[in-house]
């Protein structure tokens, strides 16, 4: 495992190697940084031009001056890394570690919603084949592959942003808006519970009912103003989940499993007290980090407490469980910072950013206020990203999941006479899951080629500003630096699905020699 | 009670599994492979509606605007196209119909019933720019380029791509490894980034060469592709029999195994052609594409982004184009798709499962 690790980091060095000498010759020749020189009127253009051509060493042809880049970059193994300078004289690597982060940020969220959500819509739609649900989860999906993603972002800035941040104003609901909301859920749901007439008009009247109550009482309290779960909700909302979690994962018919699921949640919902003080305190870094500790040992305990054999699954389930009940617990507490976030100056009661990475002006918050700030700026661009990438995915796990649904091993397990839960979760699941590895990484790189137009859009920060300030301005140093970091944050998704495939499959070994 | 329905519905599917091949055996009697694959291209329903769509779309797209052939300033031959104005014509802004404060608002009227006019296309369909250029004309425009991007993307994409891919696949050794580390160095610079880098220098040479330079790096996917078809059909038994009848390694090569793959080409190119039009498309919103005068959809929608507020239709309009190109070449591709595979059965209609319950009543009978 080890040497076969280090076999691909060399690998990846290599490919570093040639992928940026081709990229920087490529625009060492068709770019020339000296053309506004020589076309200017300045009476000492000849000087300013000289010094140009030092400060660049232009004096050098492009494979030379490449080797002379990269003796500085080569310096990260001596402990001494020299990315150069940018034409403003500042360190490359400076900007490069102040924008990095913003733009690994959203890559990371939007990759993590987009695999959620697409696989779960894939594979639903896989398991009710030919239905209507399948044929408009396809359309969808061919409609999101051909959506240019800086046209969806200006249309999200207005429908989303601007009219969100309107609504807030009566935070009402209007009635109309209402219907129509459930509508489309109860549409949703019966097609997907499909099956006798009589069963989808019952599944869509109580998804429509339910739904109407829903927004109702959302829009009469005005929840959207002063939104909150509270620990009752969350203790309900984590029963279900625990209810949830353990049907998909053991089967409910497992009662202690169920009974540790249950266990947990609702400790974790019990924790919320404590949680209030580790999260308020003034080090609320190492209250979340407290805080997951505790739940972790929940969950420990509780699969200690209510299993004895079999214990594996049970707290793979109960971790689940509590992770996304300390998950709304944080939700919570960033609900708890919306009024005091509504009511600053910068903010003025219109919550949802189209624009930056953060508030600048945000002075002297507590912590959890410049979280939501955060959250607030990143949920449209993140939308964005994610509505142009879970389009793969859920073409590709419904194609996957049917292929694997006709294979011998599948027909085996249901004439041992599994329950359809245990073929479809354990043997179809896990099989569906190791191609998906694969369009991860050709996923990742176009989700870096989308940050850098939604950047632009929404006005972050980050690496896709830096890459087109350094095309601009004919920075050479900056745009290497730029593209050296992004094909290594391609390249080592590459790596990790590579090894997120031997954990999934224990047919591949990963480096069991040649 | 239920039981016994499941009972029966089962027998009854088990009578259509038997029965199924018989049914496709059926219809593809005494078909060429090449037939085979029309019939269930023209079934596909989706991808003839997007078949149809597209021509109609290239057609009214091409013939809108004056061909000018030589000089455009002074051509020496002029096509006239269908649309009375041409994208560079800068007229009087109207504010006929406008709602208060806009000037050059679209006339295109889709309802028939609402105002009693019927659907007309009027004088300014998509509405005017701010400098008073028929927007119509400009999406016209701007929709040829794109197109004309994304086919020349395609086709050198896919001469360079197959050639490669074919190469490295059937020679192996370090042919293959030589041509394989660079479609490695290539492909892990996101495409963006290299079409904004060409885009950026290039991009004023115009938009045939942009599309040629861009088309020089979009081929490693289908180059891996085409690889790994060869690697696998170059080990048949029909290769050898063709080596052993003296022929030469081109002529394997072009063909025996590339007919063979032909299916996985078509798929690919047409998906990597659905995303030659976006990329060209960002590349122009970004800046680094096809730039003014010259006009591009991505570049139209780039230009009027702020005024989504005001006049939307500046917005919708462009974007509408780039959408409906790309999802039409998407559903084109699916339905080839579908085509090519020999594992892909179509569901079973009603009338099949009639055929099934006579043939199966016809055994029983015999």
């Amino acid at each position: 495992m080890l040497a076969y690790v280090v076999r691909r980091l060399g690998a990846l060095v290599m490919i570093l190697f040639g992928s940026s000498f081709i990229i920087y010759n490529l625009t060492a020749i068709s770019a020339d940084p000296l053309e506004d020189l020589r076309n200017s009127t300045e009476p000492n253009r000849d000087q300013l031009i000289l010094n140009l051509t030092r400060d660049l060493r232009l004096d050098l042809p492009p494979p030379v001056r490449y080797f002379v880049w990269l003796r500085g970059v080569l310096g990260v193994f001596f402990g001494r890394a020299d990315f150069g300078q940018t034409r403003e004289d500042q360190p490359v690597i400076s900007e490069i570690i102040g924008a990095l982060p913003i733009t690994v940020r959203l890559i990371f969220v939007a990759t993590i919603v987009a695999i959620v959500l697409g696989i779960g819509l894939g594979i639903t739609s896989a398991l009710r084949q030919y239905s209507r649900f399948d044929y408009s989860m396809t359309f969808f999906a061919f409609l999101l592959y051909s959506l240019p993603i800086f046209w969806v972002a200006v249309l999200l800035k207005q429908f989303l942003a601007i009219d969100f941040n309107d609504f807030l104003v009566s935070a009402q609901i209007s009635l109309p808006a209402i219907i129509f909301a459930s509508i489309f859920v109860g549409f949703f749901w019966a097609s997907i519970f499909s099956g006798t007439r009589k069963r989808v008009l019952i599944i869509f009247g109580v998804a429509f009912l339910g739904n109407t109550i829903f927004l109702s009482l959302i829009s009469a309290t005005k929840w959207f103003l002063n939104p909150t779960l509270g620990p009752i909700l969350i203790l309900l909302l984590g029963i279900g989940i625990a209810f949830g979690i353990t049907y998909l994962s053991v089967g409910l018919e497992n009662r202690s499993a169920l009974k540790s699921a249950v266990f947990s949640a609702t400790v974790g919902a019990i924790l919320y007290f404590p949680a209030q003080l580790l999260l308020d305190s003034n080090r609320p870094r190492v209250g979340l980090l407290f805080m997951l500790i505790l739940l972790i040992g929940t969950a420990l305990l509780g699969s200690l407490i209510f299993s004895r054999i079999d214990r594996g699954p049970i707290i793979r389930t109960n971790l689940i469980t509590v992770i996304i009940v300390g998950l709304l617990i944080v939700v919570d507490k960033l609900m708890q910072s919306w009024r005091p976030y509504l009511e600053n100056d910068e903010i003025n009661f219109r919550p949802v950013s189209t624009f930056g990475q953060s508030t600048a002006w945000l002075f002297e918050v507590p912590f959890w206020v410049r979280s939501l700030d955060i959250v607030m700026h990143m949920i449209l661009p993140t939308i964005a990203l994610t509505l142009i990438s879970f389009a793969g995915y859920i073409r590709f796990s419904r194609g996957t999941l049917l292929e694997v649904l006709n294979q011998d091993y599948i027909r085996t397990a249901r004439a041992k006479g599994l329950t359809e839960r245990t073929v479809i979760m354990r043997h179809a699941f896990r099989n569906t899951m190791i191609p998906i590895t694969t369009i991860l990484v050709t996923d990742i790189a176009s989700i870096v080629g989308g940050a850098i137009i939604t950047e632009r859009v929404f006005g972050w920060y980050g690496m896709g500003t830096l890459f087109n300030k350094a095309i601009v301005s004919f920075d050479l140093n900056l745009l290497m630096g730029v593209i050296l970091f992004l094909s290594t944050l391609a390249i080592l998704a590459n790596l990790v699905a590579d090894l997120l495939y031997s954990v999934l499959d224990p047919r591949i070994r990963v480096g069991a020699g040649k | 009670m239920a039981r016994k329905s499941n009972q029966v519905s089962n027998n009854e599917e088990s009578i259509l599994e038997s029965n199924e091949n018989a049914i496709f055996n059926k219809e593809t009697e005494g078909l060429s492979q090449g037939q085979i694959i029309l019939k269930r291209f023209v079934r596909h329903r989706a991808a003839m509606v997007a078949l149809f769509v597209f021509t109609t779309l290239v057609m009214i797209v091409y013939t809108a605007l004056d061909w000018r052939i030589g000089d455009p300033r002074n051509p020496r031959f002029t096509i006239p196209g269908w649309w009375r104005y041409g994208f560079e014509d800068i007229l009087d802004l109207t504010a006929e119909g406008c709602p208060e404060g806009t000037l050059g608002c679209p006339t295109i009227d889709f309802v028939p019933l609402v105002d009693g006019d019927g659907v007309a296309l009027g004088q300014h369909p998509f509405g005017q720019d701010n400098i008073g250029r028929d927007y119509f004309a400009l999406v016209m425009r701007g929709a040829q380029r794109s197109i004309l991007v994304m086919f020349i993307i395609g086709f050198i994409a896919t001469a360079v791509g197959t050639i490669i891919g074919a190469v490295a696949g059937f020679f192996r050794g370090w042919t293959d490894a030589v041509l394989m580390r660079l479609v490695d160095f290539i492909i892990t610079i996101p495409v963006i980034i290299i079409g904004s880098v060409i885009g950026f220098h290039f991009g004023n040479k115009g938009a045939a060469f942009l599309a040629l330079l861009l088309g020089l790096f979009s081929w490693t996917g289908l180059s891996r592709l085409v690889r790994g078809e060869f690697l696998t059909l170059r080990e048949r038994e029909f290769v050898d029999a063709a080596r052993v009848a003296g022929a030469t390694n081109r002529r394997i090569i072009f063909k025996h195994i590339l007919p063979n793959a032909i299916g996985v080409i078509i798929v690919s190119v047409t998906l990597l052609m659905s995303g030659a039009i976006l990329l060209e498309t960002a590349l122009s919103f970004l800046g680094f594409g096809v730039t003014s005068p010259d006009v591009s959809l991505g570049l139209l929608i780039s230009n009027y982004q702020d005024a989504f507020t005001t006049r939307p239709w500046l917005f919708w309009y462009p974007g509408l184009f780039i959408i409906a190109i790309a999802l039409c070449v998407n559903f084109i591709g699916d339905g080839l798709r579908d085509a090519f595979d020999p594992r892909q059965r179509r569901r079973l209609s009603k009338k099949d499962k009639e055929t099934a319950r006579q043939m199966q009543t016809r055994s029983e009978v015999v």
